[in-house]
C-alpha cells in the first residue's frame, strides 16, 4: 500500500497533473456556481478536453472538476439561495440567513474549512477501505456483479428522485435501450441501427451525457425563463464582510465535523444514496446532537448547520468514488460520467484496477486530496472575484454552454448526424426534466449497459439459461432480496402509506 | 377525464417500448445462435417488456406526486428559436467551416436572447471563437476543418 500511495503521489505531484487539479477545482467552482448546473454538467463539459490527455492526468482534471463544483454550489447556495445542485440545497438552511446578516465572508469560509475538513477525513477513510474493499470484491462473480447493477439502478432510481421511482426506472429502461443501439459487442449483429452507418458503433457516452445535462439544463433555464419561482435573488457581491472565524464558530464546527465526515462517507459509499442524502442526514443529526440554545438558531445562521451538510457532502463525494474504485460500479450519476470517461481511456475499473492500473488508482485518490488543499487556499481567498460568475448574464452564458455542447461533440467525431442526434436527445430530456423524469438514473443505466448485457450473458450461459443464478449463490441472494426491499419500500412508502 | 401530461409521457413510453420490443424480435442472429441461452437479441427483449411494465404501472395506478407545470409561462418562442439556431449550426459546421459557423451562431443566439450590447456581442463571438480555435488547432493540434479560413488564406 505504501508504494502505492509513493506511485500515486508521484503522479499527483507532477507539475502537469498539478496545473490540472487547480484548473479543475477552478473551472468546477465557476460551472458548479451557475445555479442549475451541477458537477455531472461540468464534467460533462471537460470530457472531449480530457480524451486529449493520459488517464491519469484526464481523471485528476475530473476529480478536481468534481470537488470544485461542489463547492461552488455551496457559494451559489450561500450567497444567492440557488444551490447548483440538490446535494447544497442543505448548505442554504443557514448559509444564506448568514448572508442576509452581512456574514457572507464568513459562511463561505465555514463552507470552505467544512469541505475540507470532511474531504480530508473521507480521503483518508477511502485509502484505507478501497485497497481491502478491492481484495474482497475478487470474490465477485457475473452473478454477483449483475445483482450489483440493479441494485445501484434501483438505489437511485428510489433515492435520486423522491416520489417518482415509476418514472426514474423509466429513465432507466431507456438508458439501457439506448445502451443497446449498435454492434452487439459479441456477434458484432448491427441492432437498432436501421441500417444507418451513423449508429453502428452505437451512440456516444459524451453525446447523452451533453445533451441531457449541458445543453437540456440550457434549455430549461431558458424555457422556465419567466417562471416567477425560478428567478435567482440577487445580492450584493461587492461586500460580503470578514472569512476570519472567532473562537466559539471554530469550536463548534470542531464538534460538528468528526460526525458529519464519517456518516457523509458511509452514505456515500452506499449506490444512489449520495451527497443530497447524506447533506440531509447530518443536518438533521447536528439538530439532534446540538443544545436547545443552539437548536433555536438552526434555520436562522446556526455555524452548526452550515458546518454539519458541508462536511458530509464532500465527504459523500469521496465516498462514492469507493465502489467505482473497487466494483466499477458508480453508485451515483456524476461517479457514472466519470466511469463513461475512464472506459473512454480503455481502463476498466474494478478490482483489479488496483493491481494492473495502480497510478491511476492511487494519484486519483491523491489527487482528491491536493484539490482539497487548492480548494482551500486558492478559492477561498479568490472568492470575491469568483462569484461575480454569478452576475453573468444569462444571454451570454447559454449560448456559450451550447457552443461548448455542439463543439464537444464536434471535435469528437467531425459529424453532423451527431449534432442532431444530441440536439433531438436534448429536446425530449429537455420535456422529461419538466415533468421530474431524473436524468442521473438514464445516465447510469446507459454506462451500465453495456457490462450488464455482459455479466447477464455469462451468467445465463453458465447456468445454461436457467434464472437461478440469482439465488444459488449466498451473495447474489443477499443483493436481490436488497432489490425487492427497496422495491417493496418504494410501492409500500408511494401507495399503501397514504391510504 | 383529464389525463396528466406524466401519464401522456408514460403511454408513449409504453408504444416506444412496443416498437423497441418488435424490433428486438427483428434482429437477426446466427443460426447457431439461435437456440443459445443468450444471444443477440436476448437482453433488448427484455428491456422492451420491462418498459412495456413501469409505463403500464404508471398509467394505470394513481399519481402519487402529480408534476405541476404552469404551461402559461414558459417561453416556447426562444427555446424554438434556439433549437433553430442549433439546428443550423450543425447544417453548416462542415461547409461553411467551424469559425464562420460558430461565431454567427453565437451572434444570433445573443440576440434571439435578448442582449443588446453589441460591444460585448462581438467580443464573445468573432475574436472569443478565434482565440479558442487558436488553443484547439493552434497548440492542442486538434484540427478543425474550415473551409471558409483556407479559402481567405488563414488556415493551411
Amino acid at each position: 500500500m505504501i508504494e502505492g500511495i509513493l506511485i500515486g503521489l508521484e503522479t499527483a505531484f507532477s507539475l502537469k497533473n498539478l496545473m490540472m487539479v487547480m484548473i479543475g477545482c477552478f473551472s468546477g467552482t465557476i460551472i458548479g456556481m451557475l445555479p442549475g448546473l451541477g458537477p455531472m454538467t461540468a464534467i460533462a463539459l471537460m470530457i472531449p478536453i480530457t480524451y486529449g490527455f493520459e488517464p491519469s492526468t484526464g481523471l485528476i482534471l475530473m476529480a478536481g472538476v468534481y470537488y470544485g463544483a461542489v463547492f461552488g454550489g455551496s457559494t451559489s447556495s450561500i450567497l444567492i439561495n440557488a444551490p447548483g445542485i440538490p446535494g447544497t440545497v442543505a448548505t442554504s438552511f443557514d448559509g444564506y440567513p448568514m448572508a442576509q446578516q452581512g456574514k457572507a465572508g464568513k459562511a463561505l469560509a465555514i463552507a470552505a474549512y467544512s469541505s475540507f475538513a470532511g474531504g480530508t477525513i473521507a480521503a483518508i477513510f477511502l485509502l484505507i477501505a478501497a485497497p481491502s474493499l478491492s481484495k474482497v470484491s475478487l470474490a465477485f462473480r457475473s452473478p454477483d456483479y449483475f445483482g450489483l447493477m440493479i441494485l445501484g439502478l434501483t438505489a437511485v432510481s428510489a433515492f435520486s428522485a423522491k416520489g417518482h421511482f415509476l418514472k426514474a426506472m423509466m429513465m432507466v429502461v431507456l438508458g439501457l435501450m439506448l445502451a443497446s443501439v449498435g454492434q452487439d459487442t459479441l456477434s458484432d449483429i448491427p441492432r437498432f441501427t436501421f441500417q444507418n452507418m451513423n449508429l453502428s458503433d452505437g451512440i456516444s457516452f459524451v453525446l447523452v451525457v451533453m445533451a441531457t445535462f449541458a445543453m437540456s439544463e440550457a434549455l430549461t433555464i431558458i424555457f422556465k425563463a419567466n417562471d416567477p419561482t425560478k428567478v435567482a435573488k440577487q445580492i450584493s457581491l461587492s461586500e460580503l464582510g470578514s472569512i476570519k472565524l472567532d473562537k466559539a464558530e471554530t469550536k463548534k464546527m470542531v464538534s460538528t465535523i468528526p460526525r458529519s465526515s464519517v456518516l457523509g462517507f458511509v452514505i456515500g459509499v452506499l449506490p444512489g444514496a449520495g451527497s443530497t442524502i447524506a447533506s440531509f442526514l447530518a443536518y438533521g443529526m447536528e439538530r439532534n446532537f446540538v443544545n436547545d440554545e443552539e437548536k433555536q438558531k438552526f434555520g436562522k445562521g446556526s455555524v452548526n448547520g452550515l458546518a454539519a451538510p458541508e462536511t458530509a457532502n464532500n465527504a459523500a463525494c469521496s465516498g462514492s468514488f469507493v465502489p467505482l474504485l473497487t466494483l466499477g460500479i458508480p453508485g451515483s450519476g456524476t461517479t457514472a460520467v466519470m466511469l463513461g470517461a475512464l472506459l473512454g481511456f480503455g481502463i476498466q475499473p474494478g478490482p483489479r484496477l488496483y493491481q494492473t492500473n495502480p497510478e491511476i488508482f492511487w494519484s486519483v485518490i491523491m489527487s482528491m486530496y491536493i484539490g482539497m488543499v487548492i480548494l482551500l487556499i486558492l478559492n477561498l481567498p479568490l472568492i470575491p472575484y469568483i462569484a461575480r460568475v454569478l452576475a453573468t448574464p444569462r444571454t451570454f452564458l447559454i449560448p456559450l454552454i451550447l457552443f461548448f455542447s455542439v463543439t464537444g461533440i464536434y471535435l469528437m467525431s467531425f459529424n453532423n448526424f451527431d449534432i442532431y442526434l444530441m440536439i433531438g436527445i436534448a429536446v425530449v430530456a429537455t420535456i422529461l426534466r419538466l415533468y421530474d423524469f431524473p436524468m442521473p438514473p438514464l445516465i447510469l443505466a446507459f454506462v451500465l449497459g453495456g457490462l450488464m448485457e455482459e455479466n447477464l450473458r455469462r451468467s445465463l450461459l453458465i447456468s445454461d439459461g436457467s434464472w437461478s443464478f440469482l439465488w444459488d449463490r449466498p451473495l447474489t441472494l443477499i443483493i436481490m432480496l436488497t432489490i425487492l426491499l427497496i422495491v417493496g419500500w418504494q410501492i409500500y412508502k408511494s401507495f399503501f402509506k397514504k391510504l | 377525464m383529464k389525463i396528466s401530461p406524466s401519464k401522456i409521457i408514460s403511454l408513449l413510453f409504453f408504444i416506444f417500448s412496443g416498437f423497441y420490443l418488435y424490433t428486438a424480435h427483428q434482429i437477426q442472429v446466427f443460426t447457431f445462435d439461435e437456440n443459445a441461452a443468450f444471444n443477440a437479441k436476448t437482453f433488448p427483449i427484455y428491456l422492451g417488456y420491462a418498459g412495456l411494465i413501469f409505463s403500464a404501472l404508471y398509467v394505470i395506478l394513481p399519481e402519487t406526486k402529480p408534476s405541476n407545470v404552469d404551461l402559461k409561462v414558459l417561453d416556447y418562442k426562444k427555446t424554438i428559436l434556439l433549437i433553430i439556431l442549433m439546428t443550423l449550426y450543425g447544417l453548416t459546421i462542415l461547409r461553411a467551416g467551424y469559425f464562420l459557423s460558430t461565431s454567427i451562431f453565437l451572434v444570433l443566439s445573443y440576440v434571439v436572447l435578448g442582449e443588446k450590447k453589441w460591444f460585448w456581442i462581438f467580443i464573445l463571438s468573432f475574436p472569443f471563437v478565434a482565440i479558442f480555435m487558436y488553443l484547439l488547432h493552434g497548440l492542442l493540434n486538434i484540427y478543425l476543418r474550415d473551409p471558409f479560413l483556407q479559402f481567405i488564406g488563414i488556415m493551411g
